[in-house]
């Protein structure tokens, strides 16, 4: 690893040498002269109408600056911001509070502590009103209705969205020899950034330009939307992402504390600094998932997989802000029919307000594919038991067979690539499964609990084409602009925006591989909008189907350029150059090249160039995505289960992992590992659940449990390729793979080491009380205060 | 950003210096150790003292050492110190299967066991293992020291004998020929107890000479299972009684559901746990005397 490959290869992170030394800038390090700092006042209520709000008290304090409040904000109209999903969402509270930890009121003071201060000088008159907790709850009639702020609303019920063919579906169950039902709940959790959100927000007065460094994952979207909303030119608007600890899609949409820190900072024309505390983080942020599905899978009785059905109950929370592409209310969990050649397939979704936080899809969940996922893959395996049958081997009887691609799927999607019996193959031949089962058997017979769990899962990222997937009007394609010195070093400026994905590394390496210079050479700009050229952001492992795609595609046009210099070098056709990594030779001439340097020089010098050709090699680019890109995988999972506590320990987590073309794959390995402890948390112990008044009963780390290295095994990974065949070098996303096919993985163990107990289904998370309940009979309600 | 208000802060650079603070500040300051549940309930801002007292210099408080049969640790000891004590682990090797499982390295080379006392918090799990091998609280204040046995030092979840002006110092348990084991059930490493038990046995012959059993997170009150210890002492150490012996101490402890789990499941890990750590215990005293003969 010491020496750096020129192009796709292991080698270490360009970012690393500043965070190991802890000289990354993240938002809260920017400081700038007469900073103010500003703390939000949120609702203890999860459903309350708000009677007054005295802020005098809190305006008196010697240090407080602006103390601002949802009428200050409806004098600016301001006090409701357009959410991604086409509601609307209260800023500061004018009318009611609508979830735990929702904002109410914004104080910006000379430093934390006095605005913190100031928060308990505020004194609002809640009157309390009862809440809207358990989703299933929400449609019933007497139901509390949460949005009255909007026009004739009646009830809690946001959209109903459905896919597929539901009279093909219902015939195949009509006539079929098995169906297996079950209800499963995909609990609310949450992404828990290490780095909270927060943003920095500075308006010049002089110049009239605002400034927001801010903890997002699209910087461009985002001064889009500040423009939209806020009635400023789009010219006068600087977002700047600079280094993000962490993202997982929490860093998506705006927040009501961005919004008030801008107005924070016009209001008092100094900068004013908002950052959130972990609990505000959990509590009032982008969650993830709370789905309620029903799933139906019929098949033969030699277990032929022939159609699903589903049906699903969405808690959006108090407004509906789940980021995704427009088109999709549930996302891509139209992907549900997975990896399995079927018959036909059916879902319908309702999406519902409750008195919790806005959000829905974040969490590294690949919109929402985590839920479709977790949803046949738990069916299959229930299948599988009402089978009597080995769901590795039911699996082989269904997957997808290679020639079958590119697959048509019975909801409408295109899958790119893939050869899934390799990759199960693969998976199973690394976990020794045969062994593993015999292994099994015998510790059955000393009244031992061991699982063994398996989950395939296919994934579908990299949103996507423009003409179906858009984010409020805004197509989903990302531009990449690349400079080259002339020395031959050379600039890349991206789009999209790394929150520890390693792009400065990747993406050199990407261009490096195009033009054959060292990675070393090439610097790559992100997350600032006056530098880099527009594109949606990263998020759904966007960054290398889309920004990656162009980044390629930018590069070969910058070689191309190149040749045409190197022609007037050499006093020779470019029909009559060839390349090889690194210059462009005359064919026939091994030695006559020019290099890549050579010709950078060249290119700003007083050679003389064809006529339409003016001189430099920089070029720019934008990528329009034909397709998405369909990674896949296999994973197994092995678990022991102490029978007297319920304890659950992960043992070997095997994972194959098909994501194309690795460009390095030490950081595809890093992605991995990450998605795969995000599964076992999510699997095994966390969930946000709410008591019957609506208190957030997972506000700190305390109570929102993130896995540790003590709980993780050490992971056993394998990979197969099979290339995208539309991206430009065969690559598909990876970022959210692993968090996508382990959740399922580890319950399918966890349920299968259950068996002698006859256990078929239980829900995540599988802490020890939720699997000793199971074991009694009693499933827990995970979702709900357990009493 | 989590700040606390304000505060005022004080070194002590004595025991006497601390209590003289102690009486200046009065019943709204705090003395910090370790300060890892103070610190983070002043953060939230559910604890607001008007003054801290900093105890971390008082070097003396932070000492391991037997005097005269009995093993003596400071109130400043680290949890870090008494999971690395070779004597402690030597006599009660309780107090390091505890240790491993409390909270994570980082908070075990801050937090003390002092700290972890006063705290009492209903889940703490020194609490228990002091209760189970019967130690005692050396408490001081400026009329002189006194000496509570930890069975009686905790007066409910978060309240102590530790009047405002008092400084607990040193905890002490006597030393004699036993056996001791701590499990705990946590949802994941570094969690608090969803349920935990300590056992300390002695044993002659088989039959049980002594028993003590400390629980945490169970609502046993002051931490440990009275009707239990008195139905094993005198009878055999069999796998049948320590059994019952569960079974009783499920029956009397008073756990709270919560997000750990129901009720029912925790009087079940009471079970489980008295059951496991009696037979851990009984497999250490053999360890201890395999001279003897087994049962």
């Amino acid at each position: 690893m010491t020496t750096a490959p020129v192009g796709h290869g292991t080698m270490l992170r360009k970012e690393d040498a500043r965070f190991i030394r802890g000289r990354g800038t993240y938002v809260d390090d920017v400081t700038l002269p007469g900073m103010l700092y500003g703390a939000m006042l949120r609702s203890p209520y999860a459903h309350a109408r708000i009677a007054s709000i005295d802020i005098s008290a809190a305006r008196a304090h010697p240090k407080v600056r602006a103390v601002l409040t949802g009428d200050t904000l409806a004098g600016l109209n301001l006090a409701w911001m357009p959410t991604l999903s086409g509601d609307v969402q209260a800023v500061l509270a004018t009318d009611k509070v609508r979830f735990q930890g929702q904002e109410v009121a914004f104080v910006v003071a000379e430093d934390r502590y006095a605005a913190r201060d100031a928060l308990e000088l505020i004194d609002v008159d809640y009157e309390p009103l009862p809440a809207v907790i358990d989703a299933r709850q929400a449609l019933a009639e007497d139901a509390p209705v949460i949005r009255d702020d909007l026009e004739g609303r009646t009830d809690n019920h946001i959209f109903d969205w459905e896919t597929g063919d539901k009279a093909a579906a219902d015939e195949v169950f009509a006539t079929a020899e098995v169906v297996s039902k079950q209800d499963m709940l995909y609990p609310r959790v949450h992404p828990a950034p290490l780095e909270t959100c927060g943003a920095v927000a500075h308006l010049d007065k002089v110049t009239g330009k605002l400034t927001v460094w801010t903890t997002t994952q699209a910087p461009h979207a985002h001064r889009t939307l500040y423009a939209i909303v806020a009635g400023l030119p789009e010219h006068k608007i600087r977002i700047i992402s600079p280094d993000i600890g962490g993202g997982f899609g929490n860093k998506v949409g705006i927040y009501p504390g961005y919004v008030c820190a801008v107005v924070g900072s016009i209001v008092t024309g100094k900068p004013v600094k908002w950052m959130e505390d972990r609990s505000e983080n959990l509590m009032s942020t982008s969650f993830a998932r709370d789905y309620h599905m029903h799933g139906e899978i019929a098949s033969t009785r030699d277990g032929k997989i022939l159609g699903l059905r589903v049906q699903v109950l969405a808690d959006h929370g108090a407004f509906n802000g789940t980021a995704q592409p427009t088109k999709f209310p549930a996302g891509f969990f139209g992907v549900f029919t997975g990896s399995y050649d079927l018959t036909a397939a059916h879902c319908s979704v309702t999406g519902v307000y409750t008195n919790k936080a806005p959000g829905g899809v974040a969490y590294a969940c690949s919109f929402r594919i985590t839920e479709a996922v977790y949803l046949v893959e738990r069916l299959v395996d229930v299948l599988a038991f009402d089978l009597g049958m080995d769901p590795a081997e039911l699996r082989r009887k269904n997957l997808l067979r290679p020639e079958q691609f590119p697959y048509p799927s019975r909801t409408g999607w295109e899958y790119d690539s893939g050869d899934y019996p390799r990759a199960l193959e693969t998976a199973l031949d690394l976990a020794g499964y045969a062994g593993l089962r015999a292994e099994q058997r015998e510790k059955r017979e000393r009244g031992e609990l061991m699982g063994i769990g398996i989950s395939f899962f296919t994934e579908a990222v990299g949103a996507g084409p423009r003409k179906h997937m858009d984010i409020l009007g805004l197509g989903m394609a990302d531009g990449a602009e690349l400079r080259v010195h002339p020395t031959g070093k050379a600039v890349l400026r991206l789009s999209c925006q790394s929150q520890g994905q390693g792009h400065e590394t990747t993406f050199a390496q990407l261009v490096a591989e195009q033009l054959g210079i060292p990675p070393d050479d090439v610097d790559v700009v992100h997350g600032d909008t006056d530098q880099t050229p527009f594109g949606l952001g990263t998020y759904g492992s966007r960054s290398t189907p889309v920004s990656g795609a162009v980044t390629v595609m930018v590069a070969r046009k910058v070689r191309e350029r190149a040749r045409i210099v190197a022609s007037a070098m050499l006093e020779v056709s470019p029909d009559d150059l060839e390349w090889e990594k690194g210059r462009w030779f005359v064919r026939g001439d091994q030695a006559s090249g020019r290099t890549i340097q050579e010709i950078a020089l060249a290119a700003h010098s007083d050679l003389e160039l064809p006529e339409d050709v003016e001189g430099h090699l920089d070029a720019t680019c934008v990528y329009n995505p034909p397709n998405l890109t369909y990674p896949f995988g296999a994973y197994v999972c092995v678990v022991d289960v102490d029978a007297g506590t319920g304890q659950v320990k992960v043992r070997r987590f095997v994972a194959v992992d098909d994501c194309g073309v690795r460009i390095n794959p030490m950081i595809v390995e890093g992605q991995i590992h990450g998605g795969l402890a995000d599964g076992i948390g999510m699997a095994l112990m966390q969930v946000m659940a709410f008591d019957e008044d609506g208190n957030h009963l997972g506000g700190s780390f305390m109570d929102y449990l993130l896995p540790t290295a003590k709980e993780c095994p050490s992971w056993e990974l394998g990979e197969t390729v099979t290339p995208s065949p539309h991206h430009p070098i065969g690559a598909k996303g990876i970022g959210e793979s692993a968090t996508v096919g382990s959740p399922p993985a580890v319950v399918n163990a966890v349920i299968d080491a259950l068996r002698p107990y006859g256990v078929r289904h239980a829900d995540m998370p599988l802490t020890p009380a939720a699997v000793w309940s199971a074991v009694q009979g009693r499933p827990l309600r995970t979702d709900l205060a357990i009493t | 950003m989590q700040v606390p208000a304000q505060f005022r802060y004080e070194k002590a650079v004595s025991v006497e210096h601390a209590l003289t603070l102690l009486g200046r500040y009065g019943p709204e300051s705090r003395v910090v150790a370790g300060g890892h549940s103070l610190i983070p309930m002043m953060k939230l801002r559910l604890a607001q003292p008007e003054a801290l007292i900093d105890i971390n210099d008082l070097h003396e408080l932070a000492i391991i050492s037997v005097e005269r049969h009995v093993l003596c640790i400071g109130a400043l000891t680290r949890h870090a110190d008494l999971l690395s004590s070779a004597l402690v682990g030597e006599h009660f090797p309780i107090f390091h299967d505890a240790e491993r499982v409390i909270a994570d390295p980082v908070v075990r080379n801050r937090g003390t066991v002092g700290g972890s006392l006063c705290q009492a918090d209903p889940s703490e799990d020194l609490s228990a293992a002091f209760a189970a091998v019967r130690g005692e609280a050396v408490i001081v204040s400026p009329e002189g020291r006194r000496t509570v046995p930890v069975r009686e030092f905790f007066l409910g979840p978060y309240q102590t004998v530790v009047d405002p002006g008092e400084l607990l110092v040193q905890l002490r348990v006597p030393i004699r020929s036993s056996a001791s084991a701590y499990q705990k059930v946590e949802r994941r490493a570094g969690d608090w107890a969803v349920a935990a038990a300590g056992a300390e046995l002695v044993l002659d012959d088989g039959v049980v000479a002594d028993a003590g059993i400390g629980l945490a997170a169970l609502g046993a009150p002051n931490f440990h299972a009275r009707e239990a210890e008195s139905f094993l002492v005198g009878g055999p150490a069999t796998d049948e009684r320590f059994a019952e012996a569960a079974r009783i101490a499920a029956e009397h402890c008073n756990p709270i559901a919560d997000q750990r789990g129901p009720e029912e499941y925790k009087r079940h890990l009471a079970k489980t746990l008295v059951t496991r750590v009696l037979s851990v215990a009984r497999t250490r005293w053999h360890g201890l005397h395999s001279g003897e003969k087994a049962r």
